[in-house]
């Protein structure tokens, strides 16, 4: 079935299998292998990546539902080589370890900085809900957010 | 991990989705947010031949309200419940069910007719639809049939929704003067979902109960109206909430599993619902 879809401001046009899950479609298909696969069953939010605008998990969504969408993936962070604020607020506050599920903590604060440009530390960490991290004890990856935050809200001000 | 082969086929009107549900029958499955479909097909749990998708159904993404009722959309997802300024004014007991619900994720694409429809017996949205005395539009090739909350839970994953039907609207009564409502769930650590979840919706005259819902979810194989609970308050003040809500559970077959037992849901009912009329009743005092 052809799918027509914009990632990373790139308009794509593939024939996919309709059962192909959006995560196969992103990561064999259109060779964007940050975003990753981790359980498989929409707990762990590795695979999370924004649909026009919004973060969803892509191991729980067919790539055919994703048609005349726009999709970012981490990937689509940077703008050349000067890293996206919240890219600068992991690597500033250490905010990963295996980095495992970095792309997905990122992309869902995304969508949270997008809908709310100063939460609190309880908004953060409930935003979170759905990235789970087996290293880093949240702790650094909250204040990773912190950093983007503030630094998003300063260029915005600037 | 992914589903069976199936044909996908998208549609654009509700009449196209309708008329491919009465081509293909029982072969055939809706396909609205995916989030609870594409887990069971991806176990194989489901293996639908045809994926009829209503994603692409804007008209019934909408939240509207008429003549004093509030009218969302079978295909609204729990976070344009959550976040309209329609529902927060008007019902703010909903809004606050929708951003209880799994993650922002999953609110970014679960939808309130598909939750209702699969009725998941860990579900938030039952409970609150059941004490809000919401009312779901069907859709058939027929025509439109409404059905009251009361009536829609039948069992264990089964609803009211025939097969070849849509939900396609679940109406409210905004929450009226004298009127308060909460929603309070214990979390299953894990999935997000309710261990036990309870609505209450009271109304006051004076200082006592002129009417009183209470909607259960989590307890048992469905969502279910306390009406053991509804009865002891009748026309009674608030001091007779915490004997009232000792009978959360009566009558109810609590499910017992790894996290929880029975015993222990019934009494986290018992205590969800003394705690949410009691919270209801200070809303409508505020
Ligand atoms: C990780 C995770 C956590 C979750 N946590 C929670 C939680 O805490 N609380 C909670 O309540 N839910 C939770 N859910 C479930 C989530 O809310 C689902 O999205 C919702 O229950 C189903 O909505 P959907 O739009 O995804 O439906 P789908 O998965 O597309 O469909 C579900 C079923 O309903 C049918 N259907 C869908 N729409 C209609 C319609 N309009 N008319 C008739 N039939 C229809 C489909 O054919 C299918 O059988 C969670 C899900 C996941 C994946
Ligand atoms: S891989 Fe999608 S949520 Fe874990
Ligand atoms: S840094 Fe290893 S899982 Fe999060």
């Amino acid at each position: 079935m052809l799918l027509n879809l914009t990632i990373n401001g790139e308009q794509r046009s593939d024939n996919v299998d309709p059962r192909m899950l959006l995560v196969h479609y992103i990561r064999d298909i259109a060779n964007l292998t940050g975003t990753h696969v981790g359980c498989e069953t929409s707990i762990c939010g590795a695979c999370t990546v924004l649909i026009n605008g919004s973060a969803v998990k892509s191991c729980t969504i067919l790539a055919v539902q994703a048609d005349g969408t726009k999709i970012t993936t981490i990937e689509g962070m940077a703008e050349g080589d000067r890293l996206h604020p919240l890219q600068e607020g992991f690597w500033e506050e250490h905010g990963l370890q295996c980095g495992y599920c970095t792309p997905g903590m990122i992309m869902t604060a995304a969508d949270l900085l997008a809908r709310n440009s100063n939460p609190t530390e309880a908004e953060i960490r409930e935003a979170l809900e759905g990235n789970l991290c087996r290293c880093t004890g949240y702790q650094h990856i909250v204040k990773a957010i912190q950093f983007a935050a503030a630094k998003m809200r300063t260029s915005k001000a600037a | 991990m992914f589903p069976a082969s199936f044909e996908y086929h998208r549609v654009s009107s509700v009449k196209d989705a309708l008329a491919l549900l009465s081509q293909f029958g029982d072969e055939a499955k809706i396909l609205a947010g995916g989030h609870s479909l594409l887990p069971m097909m991806k176990l194989r749990l489901a293996q639908p031949a045809h994926l009829v998708d209503i994603g692409a159904v804007h008209e019934l993404a909408q939240i509207q309200e008429q003549g004093g009722r509030i009218l969302i959309g079978g295909l609204a997802t729990h976070h344009s419940v959550e976040t309209s300024s329609i529902v927060k004014a008007k019902l703010p007991i909903l809004a606050e069910c929708a951003a209880l619900i799994g993650d922002i994720q999953v609110r970014n694409r679960g939808t309130i007719g598909g939750s209702l429809a699969h009725a998941d017996p860990a579900a938030d949205y039952p409970a609150a639809a059941l004490a809000l005395e919401a009312e779901m539009t069907l859709e058939n090739p027929g025509g439109k049939r409404k059905v009251k909350a009361a009536d829609f839970f039948l069992d264990l994953l089964t609803t009211a929704v025939q097969a070849g039907e849509i939900l396609t609207q679940v109406s409210f009564a905004a929450l009226g003067a004298g009127t308060g409502g909460v929603y309070l769930k214990h979390r299953h650590p894990a999935s997000g979902f309710a261990t036990v979840g309870v609505a209450a919706v009271v109304t006051l005259k004076g200082t006592n109960f002129d009417k009183v819902r209470v909607g259960i979810t989590g307890l048992g194989a469905k969502a279910f109206r306390a009406s053991s609970v509804e009865k002891a308050l009748a026309g009674k003040a608030s001091d007779a909430i915490a004997a009232a809500a000792s009978h959360a559970a009566d009558g109810v077959d609590a499910t017992s599993d790894t996290y929880a037992s029975g015993e222990f849901r019934a009494e986290l009912a018992r205590v969800y619902t003394r705690r949410a009329l009691e919270q209801a009743v200070a809303r409508v005092k505020a």
